[in-house]
């Protein structure tokens, strides 16, 4: 049960994505091009989506945080708290591949379905990208278990 | 404004809301794609399942459009190969890092007030805006 619920999330997830077309890298371009704002071609769609998607899930979220959730013994809350270089060099390197392309991790993995071949390119150096950084954590102190428990914040 | 679609913006964007809220309902997880995907590279996790499930379902959204007879095109990618590998490069390494996407921390993390997620949204999407200002005025423009 808790594999088909994961399921129907991602296609919810995935609907959300192609319904507001933020599967298309120039919906993600013309948001991040703020040249287009004295232009007149900026689209600011992208900050609806934000915003929407921020309503549902902060009325969601605050309504569902007591439970326990129906399919796993606990949630799992993020709990770290600490603004500290990684996550601000993390950022900041994600926000440079994401501005080079129009694609964040969600949409370049809907995007697969269009069988697109630069995409497939992306989502590969993408998956190397990810290991890459597992392997260098795994190799220094930081416990790479703590990380993951706390599922990270996305 | 002539590209401002703010209908189904909020429509896709009120659903993609509701997956977060129904992911941490019934699995107890944050709906964060570099998350849920990046857990699949690495040895030690366990439960790789529910992370493939939730990716099929991602994958299975455009498909069904598309049997609805709203196919999605191919997304506009930039012409060379090397400057994609390198941005897929940088978003999968920058949000394994940063713990975190525009999905996790821009729209979970936020929701939930965390000033960790919103100075992460605030520092990817000004880094983004430079790049693209910098790759379609400065250098390309």
């Amino acid at each position: 049960m808790p594999v088909l619920a994961s399921l129907l999330c991602g296609f919810i997830f995935g609907s959300g994505l192609v319904i507001s077309r933020m599967v298309q890298t120039t919906k993600v371009l013309g948001f991040l091009d703020v040249f287009g704002i004295p232009s007149g071609t900026w689209d600011p769609s992208l900050i609806v989506v934000m915003a929407a998607g921020l309503v549902v899930a902060g009325i969601g979220f605050a309504l569902i945080r007591p439970r326990t959730p129906i399919f796993a013994p606990q949630s799992l809350w993020p709990s770290a708290t600490d603004i500290d270089r990684p996550l601000i060099t993390g950022a900041a390197l994600f926000g440079i591949g994401w501005g080079l392309v129009g694609l964040c991790p969600g949409p370049a993995i809907a995007d697969l379905a269009t069988l697109s071949p630069g995409v497939f390119v992306f989502v590969i150096a993408m998956a190397i990208g990810m290991a890459a950084h597992d392997l260098w954590q795994a190799r220094g102190a930081r416990p790479i278990e703590q990380k993951l428990a706390t599922a990270a914040d996305g | 404004m002539a590209n401002f679609t703010p209908v189904s913006a909020a429509i896709g964007g009120a659903l993609i809301g509701l997956a977060a809220v129904l992911l941490m309902l019934f699995t107890g997880r944050i709906a964060g794609i570099s998350g849920i995907a990046g857990g699949l590279f690495n040895p030690r996790t366990d439960d790789r399942l529910w992370r493939l499930a939730f990716i099929a379902g991602l994958i299975a959204a455009p498909l069904a459009a598309a049997l609805l007879g709203h196919p999605v095109p191919m997304p506009q990618m930039p012409g060379s190969m090397i400057t994609i590998a390198a941005a897929g490069l940088l978003v999968g390494f920058g949000t394994r890092l940063g713990n975190g996407c525009t999905s996790g921390h821009g729209i979970c993390g936020i929701a939930r007030l965390s000033p960790r997620s919103i100075v992460a949204t605030v520092v990817f999407m000004v880094a983004a805006i430079i790049v693209v200002a910098l790759t379609h005025h400065v250098i390309g423009g």
